[in-house]
């Protein structure tokens, strides 16, 4: 090939002497900086190599000298989270819930723990704003179904509501109307329960429907439908609706009932972010203190204390 | 004529196998998967009846003498089928963009929702688009730098056909949603062994032409195009073992499992990566940017040292897509070694691609096509460093998982593989079609302009969205709580969404420039413009500075 060698005129190089298809190649020397790099690159790739775990052996592989590895350093960071947050899940745990509040640093801290928490378990239904959508009730607002101090609002999340095979679980079902309302009578309810809230004017038809509902909803509802707590019963008069405030939504909540459900989360958190949960939610907006509560918080109270005053413990 | 009946008999014997297999088939998929293959083979049986001579590769009307030219018949329908699917690609991957942006597009109906569409389009782009465009310049380089037509012009045929109807089969898999669960190669099975023929035929075609060649020694075009289309089979084999469900329905099995199957699986992917979109499109850099650029290549021993690094190092490198996971430590700490030591190989390329250049850098300016393969050495440059430096794990631990890879990937896709495509079919389709030029080089430059900002908007918002999300990802507070939700994340990455829509965008549009450009060079246009270069002249001032114009009249 070497007849066929010319020296290139633009690069003063010379070719190797090969040709295709009219492609020559120049006999450049590889440049210094790419070896040298190169050689560079291999040469921290050895040390590394003796510094980590990389040479397979017959059942293990080398552990390096740095005796660094991914489970252990995953290990001693969270082994090191978990210590520095000791102590504020210890003073939370160790305060009955209900007395959170007052203690202004303590809840501000149970708070931003609540936080955490409520965007790992609890967005999926509330919404990352705690806004709720259909169904999954607003925590932003102070529009309560069981009530809104912290003790009720724990007991809610320690055991939930109308969750299967729980005992202790709150429990409140509104009955199917279907068949016991004849149309003309379904529509005068309807009617009058919209009328509660302003939402359509009190004409004949509603006042039509205000026997019908002092005779079958009052129980849960209270008679000026304001709801009851107690009863989980919500209150009728706010223009504020889990499943919607329309007529055809009405019709269906009072004709077919409803049945949302919320998972007793004592079967898989841990006390303390309960009550950090509990923190958050109080903290959204709508809080209310103990004592304004009234009788729902105090039937609720004694339910949440066993639970207020477990230990920490890790998820379950 | 006997020859004629057995080759018709054959293709409708095949035909009439596919039907019986759609008739008995266990699930919807497969019926339509082996009816398509039935009509596929309908198709070649037909071609065969009507005289088309496979032995020879062409109808004999055709051909009055065709031994003193290359075989190009093919390369003309490549060279079309790879700008038709690259379109395809780039759509369906704009549609995907904007359905990350605004979900409603999933259109509630199974086949156009994100996760058909998404490998839709990486297929598409990768292989459809990609392979299409391997297939088709290798034809043509093989041939060239051999000085020797195609080696069993028949079976060359068959590769071209079979590839495409192994296209339609995994676009139509994709939308069905027919999957064996691993990227890149979702196909199921008996797609897997139709693309394995077709890939063993296409080595035979391949390695026939090299040895038949009239040259003393193997282009470097050449051995980047062999291994790739050796180790592409080797990957393919390996990853794809599987046990069917059934002979006659779309499930299967692999052989692996758990982190042995993740493992197969990467080292699947990255060597995809590796020897398809690196080395296959170094193959094509290697041809045609000397000849575009009328250079020699820069450095033959950098070839040769950048040719057996790259594919020693780039074989290793598959652990560094499961780092922090189940892999064990020490193939983690290999991948990642492996993928550093790679930086300088893969550079090699670049080097000896833009060093050709030496001589002939005026033409950057002047010729948009050198242009388009200089900016694509460029993202080839950049996307092989980010590649090495993503893969350390430090680094790993903040980009992975996030849109980060996608960035980084669309920087080598669009930047890489995209520009050196289209340079190349730009250079190949007036020759292919015995044309003066292309019908306009001015569309050429818009389509380079409009491609680059398309990448650096779309590459800058994944970036940006990237780090964004792996930074809120492990966000701690003051107290020790992750700071963000999921879902907060996703809604901060909205306007890189609409950016990166944008950019994709701005990418379809100049492949439309394109098509347009292509179709009327081939329509035998050619466009009144305005040259490149036009060194301006401007006759008034090409004078010496008088006193009066009066002072040119002659002296008494």
């Amino acid at each position: 090939m070497s007849e066929k060698q010319r020296i290139d005129e633009a690069t003063g190089t010379s070719t190797v002497g090969h040709e295709w298809d009219g492609i020559e190649e120049l006999n450049t020397p590889l440049p210094r900086w790419w070896l040298l790099t190169f050689y560079a690159c291999v040469i921290w790739g050895l040390a590394y190599t003796v510094m980590y775990p990389a040479w397979p052996m017959i059942s293990s592989a080398t552990a390096g000298m740095t005796g660094w590895s991914s489970r252990g350093d995953l290990a001693k960071e969270m082994k090191a989270e978990t210590e520095r947050r000791a102590p504020i899940l210890a003073a939370i745990s160790a305060k009955p819930v209900e007395q959170i509040p007052g203690d202004e640093k303590l809840y501000a801290t149970a708070v931003e723990g609540g936080r955490a928490a409520f965007k790992v378990h609890c967005v999926q239904c509330h919404g990352s704003g705690a806004a709720g959508s259909k169904g999954y009730p607003n925590l932003n607002d102070d529009d309560w179904i069981w009530g809104g101090d912290m003790a009720t609002i724990h007991q809610t999340i320690t055991h939930g509501i109308r969750a299967p095979e729980h005992a202790e679980t709150r429990m409140s079902q509104m009955p199917a109307f279907g068949g016991m309302f004849k149309p003309a009578e379904l529509s005068s309810v309807v009617a009058y329960v919209q009328s509660l809230s302003g939402s359509r004017p009190a004409d004949a038809v509603s006042a039509a429907g205000a026997p019908l509902f002092a005779a079958n909803c009052v129980q849960c509802h209270g008679p000026d439908g304001k709801g009851v707590r107690a009863m989980g019963g919500p209150n009728l008069t706010d223009k504020i609706w889990l499943y919607g405030g329309d007529e055809a939504a009405i019709r269906q909540t009072i004709t077919k009932s409803r049945y949302g459900v919320m998972p007793n989360w004592n079967q898989k958190l841990d006390a303390t972010t309960i009550k950090m949960l509990a923190a958050y939610v109080h903290s959204l907006g709508g809080g209310e203190a103990a004592a304004k509560a009234g009788v729902a918080a105090a039937a609720a109270v004694p339910a949440a204390t066993p639970a207020a005053e477990a230990p920490a413990s890790n998820v379950k | 004529m006997d020859e004629l009946l057995m080759r018709g008999g054959g293709w409708f014997l095949a035909a009439l196998i596919a039907f019986v297999a759609a008739a008995s088939a266990t699930d919807t998929g497969f019926a339509i998967h082996m009816s398509i293959m039935c009509a596929a083979g309908l198709l070649a049986a037909f071609a065969s009846s009507r005289g088309f001579n496979f032995a020879k590769g062409r109808f004999p009307a055709l051909t009055p003498d065709v031994a003193s030219r290359y075989d190009d018949d093919l390369i003309r329908i490549g060279a079309i089928m790879t700008l038709f699917w690259g379109v395809v690609g780039f759509l369906v991957g704009l549609v995907i963009a904007l359905q990350l942006a605004f979900p409603v597009l999933n259109l509630g109906l199974e086949w156009t929702t994100f996760g058909r569409l998404r490998p839709l389009h990486t297929s598409a782009v990768i292989f459809a688009f990609g392979g299409t465009a391997l297939i088709t310049t290798s034809f043509y380089v093989v041939q060239r730098t051999c000085r020797a037509r195609l080696a069993f012009p028949g079976l060359a045929r068959f590769v071209y056909w079979g590839y495409q109807l192994f296209i339609v089969l995994a676009a139509t898999g994709y939308v069905l949603g027919i999957t064996q669960g691993k990227e890149y190669a979702e196909p199921e099975w008996y797609v897997d062994l139709w693309l394995t023929v077709v890939w063993v035929a296409y080595l035979i075609v391949f390695v026939g032409t090299i040895v038949k060649r009239n040259e003393p020694h193997i282009y470097v075009a050449n051995w980047f195009y062999l291994s790739f289309i050796i180790t592409v089979a080797m990957l393919h084999l390996v990853n794809n073992i599987s046990l069917p469900v059934s002979w006659t329905g779309t499930a299967s099995y692999s052989a692996w499992a758990g982190v042995q199957d993740a493992l197969t699986q990467w080292w699947y992917g990255h060597n995809a990566v590796g020897f398809f979109l690196t080395a296959g499109f170094l193959a094509m850099m290697y041809y045609f940017v000397p000849k575009q650029a009328e250079r020699p290549i820069y450095s033959y021993r950098l070839s040769i040292i950048h040719f057996w690094s790259l594919i020693f190092l780039y074989i290793w490198a598959g652990p560094h897509h499961l780092h922090y996971t189940a892999l064990p430590d020490w193939a983690q700490t290999l991948g990642m070694v492996f993928s550093v030591m790679l930086w300088m190989p893969s550079w090699g390329g670049m080097i000896n691609g833009l060093m050709t250049l030496n001589g002939a850098w005026d033409k950057i300016r002047t010729d948009p096509i050198i242009r388009m393969f200089v900016m694509s050495l460029a993202f080839y440059g950049m996307s092989t460093f980010e590649g090495p430096m993503m893969s350390i794990k430090a680094v790993n631990s903040l980009s992975h998982y996030t849109d980060w890879t996608i960035g980084h990937v669309h920087s080598g896709a669009l930047g890489w593989n995209g520009m050196v495509t289209f340079a190349t079919l730009y250079y190949l389709v007036p020759r292919l079609w015995g044309r003066e030029r292309l019908y306009s080089l001015r569309m050429v430059n818009w389509h380079f302009w409009l491609a680059s900002a398309g990448i650096v908007f779309y590459a800058s918002a994944m970036w940006v969205s990237g780090i964004m999300q792996g930074l809120m990802w492990r966000e701690y507070g003051a107290d020790g709580y992750l700071v963000y939700s999921f879902s907060e994340t996703v809604m901060a990455m909205f306007p890189m969404y609409l950016i990166r829509a944008f950019g994709g965008l701005l990418f379809l549009s100049g492949a439309l420039v394109m098509v347009v450009n292509v179709w009327m060079t081939i329509a035998g246009k050619i466009r009144e413009e305005r040259p490149m270069t036009e060194t301006p002249y401007d006759a008034e001032a090409d004078r010496p500075i008088v006193g009066t114009p009066a002072a040119i009249q002659p002296a008494e």
